[in-house]
C-alpha cells in the first residue's frame, strides 16, 4: 500500500491522467500536484491513486551521470594508489 | 524507464559497497522506517553488501503493522452494522484483531469490499446511497493527503453516506521517540515517500537534538546503497544533518498542495503505535469543521475488548530491538499464509519481508 510507481502520463482530462506502468495503465488523480504544469510524456509518481510529486527525470540522468564520472574517477585512484602504494585520500 | 533500470546497476551498487567499505571505520546502526525500504533491502540482500561495520534495523515504517487492534476491532464492529458498506485497503484484511478479522467477517457475508483508492470509495458510496460507506483511512503522510483530497472532494459533492475512519499517523514523534527511548542506532534512512509530501524540515529536529544523520533515500538497490554512504559519511565526519538522496522525487519544501489539503482536513491527536504506545501528536483526526465525513463521530458501535496475541514480538521488532528471526513462531505458526500477528500480514511488514527474502 505504501509503494509508489513512477508512471507516465499518456493523457489529461479533468483533472484525472490516464498513466502507464509497462502494460497496464491507472487513472490518477491531479488534485495533489495540481500547482504543477503536467503533461503527456511526464513521469509521476502514483500513491493510491493520486499523484503525489512529478519526477525530476533531468534531475534523475544528471545523477546517473554523476555515478559514472564517481566510478571513473575511483578507478583512476584506484590504479594511481597501487602504484605508489598509498593512500590518496 | 531508463532511470528505473539504471538504478538497479549493480555495478553501481558494488561501487557503492566498496566505498563504505573504505570509508566505515566504527560501528555504526542505521535504521529505516519505511515499509517499502524494509522491502527493498531485503529483496535485493543490501546486509550482505555491507562491511561489518554497518547494521541495518527496521523500524515502524509499516502502516498496518503499527495500526492497533482496537481500530481493527472497531472496524469489524463497523461492518456488522446492517446499512454499512466497508471499504479498505487490501493490506488492511487478513490483519488479525481480538477475535475476528475483516476477511473472516467478509466470508460470513459482511459488505467488505477492498478499493485501491479513496476515489473508488466514493464511487461505492455514490452507487449505494441507501447504505453507509466507511473507509478505513490508515497510512502516513503519503497517504493521508489522499484522504484529505477525498473528504474535501465528498464535501464539494454533498456525498453524505460516505465517512472516514482515520487511523493515519505522522512519522516524526516516532522517529524521536525511539531515540528517547534508548533504542541503539546512529542514523536513520529517511522515508522517501513521506518526504515527498513533507519536505525535510520535519527532520530538523533530530541532527540537532540528538547529534544523529537523517538521509531521504529512494527505493532502487543503488538508491538505498547510496543513502547508506551518505550516512556512514555524516557519521565519520561527524557531521550529522538532514541530506536528500532522492532528489528526483522529493523537493526540500516537499508538496506545498499535499501539505494544504492535510492541514485543511485534520488536526494532530495523540495516537497509539504497536511497539511505542501513545505518542504525542503522532495521530491525525477529521477537524470538526468535517465531521460529517468522521466514522467515528457519526456511526455509533460497540467494539469488543481488546486482547493482544500471546507470542507475538511485533511490538520489540517495530522498535528495532529484535529481529523477525527472534520470534519462537516465526516462519512455524506465524506465516504470510496463517499471520499471527500484523508485522506478518502487511507485504511491508518486516516478519513478511524476512519470510520471503531472509528464512
Ligand atoms: S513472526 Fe508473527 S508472531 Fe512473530 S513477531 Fe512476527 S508477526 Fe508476530
Amino acid at each position: 500500500m505504501c509503494l509508489s510507481i513512477p508512471a507516465r502520463v499518456e493523457s489529461i482530462e479533468e483533472g484525472i491522467a490516464t498513466c502507464s506502468v509497462g502494460k497496464s495503465s491507472y487513472r490518477t488523480s491531479l488534485d495533489l500536484i495540481s500547482n504543477e504544469d503536467v503533461k503527456v510524456g511526464d513521469y509521476v509518481l502514483i500513491h493510491t491513486g493520486f499523484a503525489i510529486q512529478k519526477i525530476d527525470t533531468g534531475e534523475a540522468n544528471k545523477i546517473l551521470a554523476t555515478f559514472e564520472e564517481f566510478k571513473e574517477l575511483n578507478e583512476e585512484m584506484d590504479k594511481e594508489e597501487a602504484i605508489h602504494n598509498k593512500r590518496l585520500i | 524507464m531508463k532511470y528505473i533500470d539504471e538504478y538497479r546497476n549493480k555495478d553501481i551498487v558494488q561501487y557503492f559497497a566498496q566505498q563504505i567499505k573504505k570509508i566505515s571505520t566504527k560501528p555504526i546502526r542505521l535504521m529505516e522506517v519505511c515499509g517499502g525500504h524494509t522491502m527493498s533491502i531485503q529483496k535485493f540482500g543490501l546486509p550482505y553488501l555491507l562491511p561489518d561495520t554497518v547494521e541495518l534495523v527496521s523500524g515502524p515504517g509499516c502502516p498496518v503493522c503499527v495500526t492497533s487492534r482496537e481500530y481493527i476491532d472497531r472496524a469489524v464492529a463497523y461492518s456488522r452494522l446492517e446499512d454499512v458498506i466497508i471499504t479498505t485497503y487490501g493490506d488492511l484484511i487478513r490483519v488479525p484483531g481480538s477475535s475476528s478479522t475483516l476477511e473472516r467477517e467478509k466470508g460470513k457475508g459482511a459488505d467488505i469490499r477492498i478499493v485501491y483508492s479513496i476515489l473508488d470509495a466514493m464511487l461505492i458510496a455514490k452507487k449505494n446511497k441507501d447504505k453507509k460507506v466507511v473507509f478505513l483511512g490508515i497510512g502516513f503522510e503519503t497517504t493521508a493527503p489522499s484522504s484529505a483530497a477525498g473528504i474535501l472532494k465528498a464535501s464539494t459533492a454533498s456525498l453524505n453516506n460516505f465517512f472516514v475512519y482515520s487511523a493515519h499517523k505522522v512519522m516524526p514523534p516516532a522517529m524521536e521517540t525511539l531515540i528517547d527511548e534508548g533504542i541503539q542506532i546512529d542514523g536513520y534512512v529517511g522515508p522517501g515517500h513521506v518526504s515527498t509530501i513533507t519536505g525535510q524540515g520535519i527532520y530538523e529536529n533530530i541532527p540537532k537534538k540528538y547529534n544523529m544523520g537523517v538521509v531521504i533515500s529512494g527505493f532502487e538497490p543503488v538508491d538505498l546503497m547510496q543513502s547508506i554512504h551518505m550516512l556512514v559519511q555524516q557519521f565519520e565526519n561527524n557531521d550529522p544533518k538532514v541530506e536528500i538522496q532522492y532528489t528526483r522525487v522529493v523537493k526540500p519544501e516537499g508538496n506545498i498542495v499535499a501539505q494544504q489539503m492535510l492541514d485543511e482536513v485534520f488536526e494532530y491527536r495523540d495516537d497509539w503505535w504497536r511497539g511505542l504506545g501513545i505518542l504525542k501528536n503522532s495521530g491525525l483526526k477529521i477537524k470538526q469543521k468535517y465531521e460529517k465525513y468522521d466514522a467515528e463521530k457519526m456511526i455509533a458501535v460497540e467494539v469488543e475488548e481488546t486482547i493482544e496475541p500471546k507470542g507475538c514480538i511485533c511490538g520489540l521488532i517495530l522498535r528495532g530491538e529484535k529481529k523477525p528471526k527472534d520470534c519462537g513462531l516465526f516462519g512455524k505458526v506465524c506465516t504470510p499464509s496463517d499471520p499471527v500477528g500484523a508485522c506478518m500480514v502487511s507485504s511491508e511488514g518486516s516478519c513478511h519481508a524476512y519470510y520471503l527474502y531472509n528464512r
